[in-house]
């Protein structure tokens, strides 16, 4: 008997995991109050590329193609499937980004033949196995958290600090109004995929090394618990995010340890419904007018 | 404008409903053994997984027909020398996607069909085949309901009733384990089956056993690895699809789980044993043969497989024998005596000759029951080679 | 204002009605129940309800809702559990002991009706049981989710779809449901042409409710929630009715569905059928039933049939392994539907229905319903 240390350090680890994803939906719901649904695919495409670059091409070559590529394809998304919809209404973008999602998920299918494609060579060091407080784990499972919120800092830090930094925060608070003070809308908006597919990206390749298969479906439901993480910590909020998915780890860490793992999926998505009907601006998410 | 492209389109479909229905039913009514340039064909269909989760193994199991007919291209009906071909369709692992694939196989003219891989599309395929009256072997379909219910469908491999018996026989007594620790995926019949018999079996023995289940797409074993640990299990069962089987290998050896893990058919994968290569995780499985057991089919295929870039890539990559590919040749070779032995390429001819059809291949002697399964009262158990990464035989267990 | 005269048009869509139900009968006695085209047009009729009533909530109303898939599969259940034989139980519900189920609608009706009869007046009724349990559960979920907005709607009720999923493969309720295992064994309707009939009938109802002050009352609120409240329509009641009604219709569309495949497994309910039953609805026009029953039939057919030859090498004629290999289809078929969803962004048929077609094109027409 161990205890319960293994549970949280793994709740850790996933949560981790969820919240480099939910960052890149809780940017884009900002700005655009759009759900990305393709944002679980574009983790799923990193992960793919990952699979791809590593088996031919050094490391230290491979990880910035992983990230180039990633980076590209979140601008392309947007700028292909969500730019002409700009003046639709809402519910074309969202059918949009589904669509989009499905279009993703067909293609990685006809890429790959429909088979899993095995990660033969996952990235040196982090994959090691270490021994932490008596029990033995991968090195990445202590390196994802710590890295997650290193990036969290210098996201925060270049949304407060730079130009178009101050560009995203004006657009959350009134897209029309930011577009006419001369704040390049689209820009803006572009910046925020790239950060939310290099998350994405960073991401991957963490959550994949822990894992033997990249399939077509891994991208589905991180991505969606990273929205419901999303929601949960408030949506909109960098550190709401954060703090929302490692919540949602470690409960479903904690659930699996209880011996309730049938449940542990349900939970997440009865938790989202309780949040959003109880208190729908999540845990520090603004009371913002919603702009119907 | 678009009101009258939608006119057009939903012109040339009812059309096309029209035309083809009324052009397949010509088709019908003409022997179904003449091709255009006047050879005679029969055609053998696959019914296999080709994609999703069972993907993987499914094209394994193709890979064994395919090579099967490289071998043996032709079959002798009343002297006659017909060409079989094979007309593979892909039911994409679910029992949703069963009745249409099912379909298009009868809609192919096949004289009997293969497969699957994976017992629910089994099923949901099995009620169209035999409302359309063609015989069926199931290859490694290990589900009792599959022929239990269906009255053209035969198989070739042992069920789970037995497989699950075997291994808690061999948890229980070879390993001398108390303690099992099962591991199935939510909402696969599959993995529920073979744990309800496995926990059956282990606990009229004297065992105790811990049950869990994951959700579909889960990634992240460590903590059923840590509840195992906890529930001072001896052994994992994990009856689970290749993916999920990887995962659960890495995740025990990273764990540093000290028990053994025991796998059904599925895990005996080339994929699972890499995955535990380089560990020290000690992996027994069941499965239908043995890499060795038939030296010469051994050698002919992996020549095959290699001179074959396709056929390398849906092996995974190396010329490793999976079981199933041994299945999938046996179940042609079964088929084409069936077909002899009706001696007419007619689905109903086949279908009366082949329970008394048998056959020995290099899984061993098959000969159907009543129910139209297999009789097999043997199989073998393997252990993953962590040095190597290879399967090593070791032992053929039965029920008592 | 269309109740008026009876038109032209409407003669016209009833002789087309007509043509297409006299096609498929005439197809059902020419061709073997396994045949393609008779599996096409059924899935094809399945697949045509399900969109509609989605389309009612999405496209009618204006609620984002993407729960289909879990309404679908507690009515797909429900027909199962309700029509599987006796005798077939002990074998299907084999790790449960048979199930706590211990009768057969159909084979009860069967009893007092005659078999034929008997057993059609049973399948039917359990559809409606379905149907209804469908609503009952979307009543109860509809309380708190559908005084969120939009997108949280959406994401609300695709939670709920996943909960559903989860529970029914519970082993703790497995003597109901067989938990992760299959159910199967169960009737079907042997021709293509009772479901077309009974969709009919369905979608019959659906379009009934739209032209209705109902409907009205339902566009008003899909066109502005603000002015459709002054103007004195209950927002809560009305979105509540179409909630209920919608996942009515998906719960019978879920019992036809489980009927078409044979056997039924909670697995296959997953988010991405929702997915594919938004997009259908997309592409035929939101707000327009006869697009979302044409695109149905046109993507079954696609899919099932008329494209399979893009994932197998060989297609009108081309030959080319290397491009037409496993899953080219599906990549074909998204692409064409994120086309329409990005230039075509009304649907092939907006919101026009079949009789405003004809209103314009009275000499000729022709389509699936």
């Amino acid at each position: 008997m161990q205890g319960i240390l293994p549970y949280l350090i793994s709740g850790i680890s996933v949560g981790g995991q969820y919240a480099l994803i939910a960052i890149g939906y809780t940017l884009v719901y900002g700005i655009l109050r759009l759900i990305n649904f393709a944002h679980g695919d574009v983790f799923m495409v990193a992960g793919l590329i990952m699979v791809y670059t590593t088996a031919s091409m050094p490391m230290y070559i491979s990880i910035p193609l992983v990230l180039i590529f990633t980076v590209i394809l979140g601008f392309a998304i947007e700028r292909v499937a969500y730019k002409p919809l700009r003046t639709a209404p809402r519910m074309s973008l969202m059918i949009s980004a589904i669509g989009v999602s499905y279009l993703i998920q067909n293609l990685a299918f006809y890429l790959t033949g429909g088979l899993p494609q095995p990660v033969k060579t996952s990235i040196p060091w982090i994959s090691d196995t270490i021994t932490l407080f008596g029990t033995s784990t991968k090195r990445v499972t202590v390196v994802t958290p710590v890295l997650t919120i290193a990036l969290v800092f210098a996201l925060v830090a270049l949304i407060k600090k730079t130009k178009i930094g101050m560009g995203m925060r004006a657009a959350a608070k009134d897209f029309e109004t930011a577009q006419l003070m001369g704040v390049k809308i689209n820009s803006v908006i572009s910046m925020t995929f790239v950060i939310g597919s290099f998350l994405a990206a960073v991401g991957a390749m963490l959550y994949f090394t822990n894992y033997p298969t990249v399939a077509i479906t891994s991208g589905g439901m991180p991505g969606l618990k990273a929205f419901v993480a999303a929601v949960f910590g408030g949506i909109g909020s960098i550190p709401g995010a954060v703090v929302g998915a490692f919540l949602i780890g470690l409960c479903e860490e904690i659930i699996k340890g209880l011996g309730q793992s049938t449940f542990s999926d349900a939970f997440t998505f009865a938790l989202l419904i309780i949040v959003l009907c109880v208190k729908p601006t999540g845990l520090f998410g603004e009371k913002v007018t919603d702009k119907v | 404008m678009k009101k009258i492209l939608a006119l057009v389109l939903a012109l040339v479909m009812a059309l096309g409903l029209v035309a083809c229905g009324s052009k397949d039913t010509t088709g019908d009514s003409s022997d179904p053994g003449d091709a255009a340039d006047g050879e005679k064909v029969v055609r053998i269909g696959v019914f296999e997984p080709l994609t999703g989760d069972n993907g993987a193994g499914g094209k394994q199991e193709v890979l064994g027909m395919q090579y099967a007919n490289y071998v043996q291209p032709t079959v002798d009906i009343n002297g006659e020398t017909y060409q079989v071909e094979l007309e593979i369709v892909d039911n994409r692992t679910s029992a949703e996607n069963g009745p249409s694939a099912a379909a298009e196989l009868i809609n192919k003219d096949v004289s009997i069909v293969l497969g699957s891989y994976g017992s629910g599309v089994s099923m949901s395929g099995g009620t169209v085949f035999a409302e359309a009256g063609v015989p069926a072997i199931g290859v490694t379909c290990t589900n009792p309901q599959v022929t239990s219910d269906c009255d053209v469908y035969f198989r070739i491999c042992f069920l789970d009733p037995f497989q699950g018996t075997v291994l808690a026989n061999y948890a229980y007594k070879e390993l001398g384990v108390e303690t099992a620790y099962l591991l199935g995926m939510l909402g696969s019949d599959y993995d529920q089956g073979l744990i309800y018999y496995f926990t059956q079996a282990f606990e009229a023995l004297g065992g105790t056993v811990v049950a869990e289940n994951f959700p579909e797409g889960n990634a992240n074993f460590v903590s059923y690895i840590n509840n195992a640990k906890s529930a001072g299990a001896g052994v994992i069962f994990c009856p689970v699809s290749i993916n999920y089987a990887q995962l659960i290998v890495e995740a025990a050896a990273a764990q540093g789980f000290e028990g053994a893990i025991l796998g059904s058919d599925t895990l005996d994968s080339n994929m699972v044993v890499e995955a535990a290569k380089g560990t020290d995780t000690e992996l027994y499985v069941t499965t239908f043969y043995q890499e060795g057991g038939a030296p010469e089919f051994d050698k002919g295929i992996k020549e095959w497989i290699n001179a074959n870039p396709d056929a390398l890539t849906n092996n995974g990559g190396n010329d490793m024998i999976a079981a199933v590919t041994a299945m999938g040749y046996d179940a042609y070779f079964t088929a084409l005596e069936a077909i002899k032995a009706a001696g007419s390429t007619e689905p109903a001819d086949i279908l009366a000759a082949l329970p008394n059809v048998t056959y020995s291949g290099i899984s061993g002697e098959i000969a159907f029951d009543d129910i139209g399964d297999a009789k097999r009262d043997a199989a073998y158990i393997k252990t993953a080679n962590t040095e190597t990464g290879e399967w090593d035989f070791v032992t053929v267990q039965g029920v008592d | 204002m269309k109740k008026k005269t009876i038109g032209k048009e409407y003669l016209f869509t009833a002789i087309i009605l007509f043509v297409v139900l006299a096609v498929t009968m005439v197809l059902d006695s020419q061709l073997p129940g396994y045949h393609i085209v008779i599996k096409v047009i059924k899935k094809a009729s399945v697949y045509s309800l399900v969109a509609v009533s989605m389309n009612l909530l999405n496209g009618f109303t204006g609620l984002f809702s993407l729960g289909q898939a879990g309404f679908m599969l507690l009515g797909a259940y429900s027909y199962a559990v309700l029509c599987i034989p006796v005798a077939k139980r002990a074998g299907v519900y084999q790790y449960f002991d048979g199930g706590i189920v211990k009768f057969s609608l159909p084979e009860i009706f069967a009893g007092f009706l005659g078999d034929k009869v008997g057993s059609a007046v049973g399948m039917i009724l359990a559809l409606l049981v379905g149907g209804l349990i469908a609503a009952f559960f979307a009543y109860l979920i509809g309380l708190p989710v559908l005084r969120l907005k939009s997108d949280y709607l959406a994401i609300a009720t695709l939670g709920f779809a996943e909960i559903m999923r989860t529970i029914i493969q519970w082993n703790a309720i497995g003597p109901l449901t067989n938990a992760s295992n299959l159910l199967k064994g169960y009737p079907d309707f042997g021709s293509a042409t009772a479901y077309l009939l009974l969709i009919g009938v369905f979608i019959a109802c659906v379009v009934l409710l739209v032209n209705s002050t109902y409907g009205r009352a339902f566009k008003a609120i899909r066109d502005d929630e603000v002015a459709a409240e002054a103007m004195g329509i209950n927002l809560a009641h009305h979105k509540r009715l179409a909630f209920v009604i919608s996942s009515f219709f998906a719960g019978v569309g879920g019992g036809m569905l489980a009927m078409y495949m044979g056997a039924v497994q909670a697995m296959s309910f997953r988010s991405s059928m929702t997915y594919e039953i938004l997009l259908l609805v997309v592409i035929g026009g939101i707000g327009s039933i006869t697009g979302s029953v044409l695109t149905s039939f046109l993507y079954i057919a696609a899919l099932e049939w008329l494209l399979r030859g893009l994932d197998t090498g060989k297609f009108l004629g081309i030959t080319a392994p290397g491009l037409f290999k496993n899953g080219f289809r599906m990549a074909v078929i998204s692409v064409i539907i994120m086309v329409v969803v990005l230039f075509f962004r009304k649907g092939i048929m907006g919101d026009k229905e079949l009789p405003d077609l004809l209103r314009r094109h009275t000499k000729k027409g022709g389509g699936e319903k």
